[in-house]
């Protein structure tokens, strides 16, 4: 069974604003689905609506086997949510949230206590439990938001933009625990506006543009759609013109830019070999040689005709 | 039933612990009223001689209820703050995102502002006691009085609820505070009706608030009289039943709309 099916899903705003324009997903059980978007795209909206707090003004969608609108308290049952900026009361400690979210989900006294300290402790932050929330870093404040919303054992997961604003370091113990939960046999369902991110952690990639799903499948598929890895040779000294001769023979040559030679390679890093003898046969010395992957932004370029800005801030603050 | 009832219950405890940790919440319901009450008592204790004053042992048995009801209007309009600060920080989607009774949240806060408002009561009759008030009704007196503050807090809460529901911005909760003020000198809290000028005299008269008041008043300078008693719930019933009623429309515009 799939863990989430959405078909035609739609979300129009007041003044008309279109922000989901007919989103069709279809999310295997114990798969990681990641979102990518710019702000203002619809992933939020999209996640609002999955996790009952929106009605779809078209369309529909089933979460863990339940309609959103009609079986909302289900759907609600079932998944664990962790919103965009870490909705969290500055003033309670993190052992109170996470009890409180206990007892929101129906555990009993004993039992909320016993899976609050269980998770505080596997998100390491058992020792900073009696603390207020408002003293936290961004990076535990995610991980109080993460073990909150795995109190009750979710069947699927939704992380609205789980590592914006965060530093490498707690990025990647965020990717740690999900692809965790995920190996527990977790649904999760992400949305972010960091390329590495869908790239490293999901299984499946949607670019969202516009309310729309402008591309969907494995990172790998994805970048492999928007053409073949390319190679950048920098020579120490020689002839850019006589070297752009030369790697013509093994692909694509591509503007050079300041002394640097690029050309596509079909087989990726199997030619680099290849094309570094045929420069030293002819006597031109390489310094540096790069090969770059496609990556999702040129996926998302593509598919879009514009970049991704992880950076800007938010456009549409009523939909992001 | 008994889950939606715990997390009343958990709810109303973490909006009394957010009161006393921040003090911007806790100054109205407690600082404020004793001040206004310890400055009245003060500079206005002359004015039970005048002709028409309600018989009292002293001002401080007068006006003892309008500082309670001062406090329990302000707990209404801090928890109203509370709520809309909740709702723009995102805690509100936490709770809607949990598998329990929607109304349960408006519910939770208002336990809350209720159980602030039987301190505050417990706070206003302990001062009053010290400072030489005397409750003519004694100990079922006092219950009387903590009944009426609590459920009046239920009921001003829902006010305040279901303007943060309504808007959703903790700023124009909080515009609501000269109101009360407005509100409360145009009753009987401070004053006997019967002893202010046109029109406020007649506003005072017919001011719910005035009958809730009187209440509360009763126990302290009076017998319990039933006519009192009536009134006081009958007002407490009307205000609750519409700031209830106001504050289950909000949330459901705002669980249909989305904000």
């Amino acid at each position: 069974m799939a863990a989430i099916v959405a078909r035609g899903l739609e979300r129009t705003f007041g003044g008309g604003l279109r922000a989901v324009d007919g989103v069709d997903l279809e999310i295997a059980e114990g798969e990681i689905y990641a979102f990518l978007g710019p702000n203002g795209a619809g992933k939020t909206t999209i996640v609002r609506m999955l996790t009952t707090l929106l009605r779809p003004t078209g369309g529909d969608a089933r979460v863990a086997g339940f309609d959103v609108v009609s079986e909302a308290a289900a759907v609600r049952g079932a998944i664990g949510v962790a919103l965009q900026e870490a909705a969290l009361d500055p003033l309670m400690t993190g052992r109170e949230l996470v009890r409180l979210q206990a007892t929101l989900h129906g555990l009993g006294r004993r039992e909320g206590q016993r899976k609050a300290e269980a998770l505080l402790e596997r998100v390491d932050l058992a020792s900073a439990a009696d603390r207020q929330v408002g003293t936290y870093s961004g990076g535990m404040r995610r991980r109080l938001d993460l073990a909150s919303a795995l109190v009750h054992g979710p069947k699927v997961l939704f992380l609205d933009e789980p590592t914006t604003g965060l530093d490498p370091v707690s990025r990647r113990t965020i990717w740690e625990e999900v692809e965790q939960l995920n190996d527990e046999g977790t649904t999760v369902f992400l949305t972010t506006q960091y390329l590495e991110e869908a790239d490293q952690v999901a299984d499946r990639v949607g670019i969202i543009d516009f309310g729309r799903i402008v591309a969907e499948d494995t990172p790998g598929r994805l970048k492999a759609q928007v053409g073949h890895p390319h190679l950048e040779v920098k020579l120490t000294y020689g002839d850019v013109a006589r070297a752009e001769e030369i790697v013509r023979r093994f692909g694509k040559p591509l503007p050079s830019q300041d002394g640097t030679v690029l050309v596509t390679l079909e087989r990726g890093a199997a030619e680099i070999a290849p094309v570094v003898r045929a420069l030293d046969e002819a006597g031109l010395a390489v310094e540096a040689l790069d090969l770059v992957e496609p990556t999702l932004d040129d996926v998302f370029l593509a598919e879009t005709g514009h970049h991704l800005e992880p950076e800007g801030p938010s456009e549409s603050g009523e939909l992001e | 039933m008994l889950a939606n009832l715990r997390v009343i219950a958990s709810l109303g405890a973490r909006s009394v612990k957010q009161t006393f940790r921040r003090p911007q919440l806790m100054a109205p319901i407690i600082v404020f009223p004793t001040l206004l009450l310890a400055i009245q008592v003060g500079g206005a204790g002359r004015g039970i001689e005048l002709p028409g004053f309600p018989p009292v042992n002293g001002f401080l048995d007068f006006i003892l209820a309008g500082a309670m009801i001062q406090s329990t209007l302000l707990a209404g309009n801090s928890g109203g703050i509370a709520l809309a600060v909740d709702i723009e920080m995102g805690f509100t989607d936490r709770l809607l995102a949990a598998p329990i009774s929607r109304f349960a949240i408006v519910l939770g806060r208002l336990a809350g502002t209720a159980a602030l408002g039987a301190l505050a009561a417990i706070w206003f009759i302990a001062i009053g006691l010290l400072f030489g008030a005397r409750i003519d009704q004694g100990v079922p007196g006092v219950v009387v009085m903590i009944v009426f503050v609590v459920l009046s807090a239920i009921a001003f809460g829902g006010l305040g609820a279901a303007v943060a529901l309504r808007t959703g911005r903790a700023s124009v909760v909080q515009g609501l505070f000269p109101l009360v003020f407005v509100i409360l000198f145009l009753s009987s809290a401070f004053f006997p009706a019967n002893l202010m000028l046109e029109p406020a005299a007649t506003v005072a008269r017919y001011n719910p608030l005035s009958f809730i008041v009187e209440g509360i008043r009763d126990p302290v300078i009076s017998s319990l009289s039933l006519e009192a008693f009536a009134k006081a719930i009958g007002s407490i019933a009307l205000v609750g039943a519409i700031s209830i009623g106001l504050s289950a429309l909000a949330l459901r515009r705002r669980l249909r709309t989305g904000g």
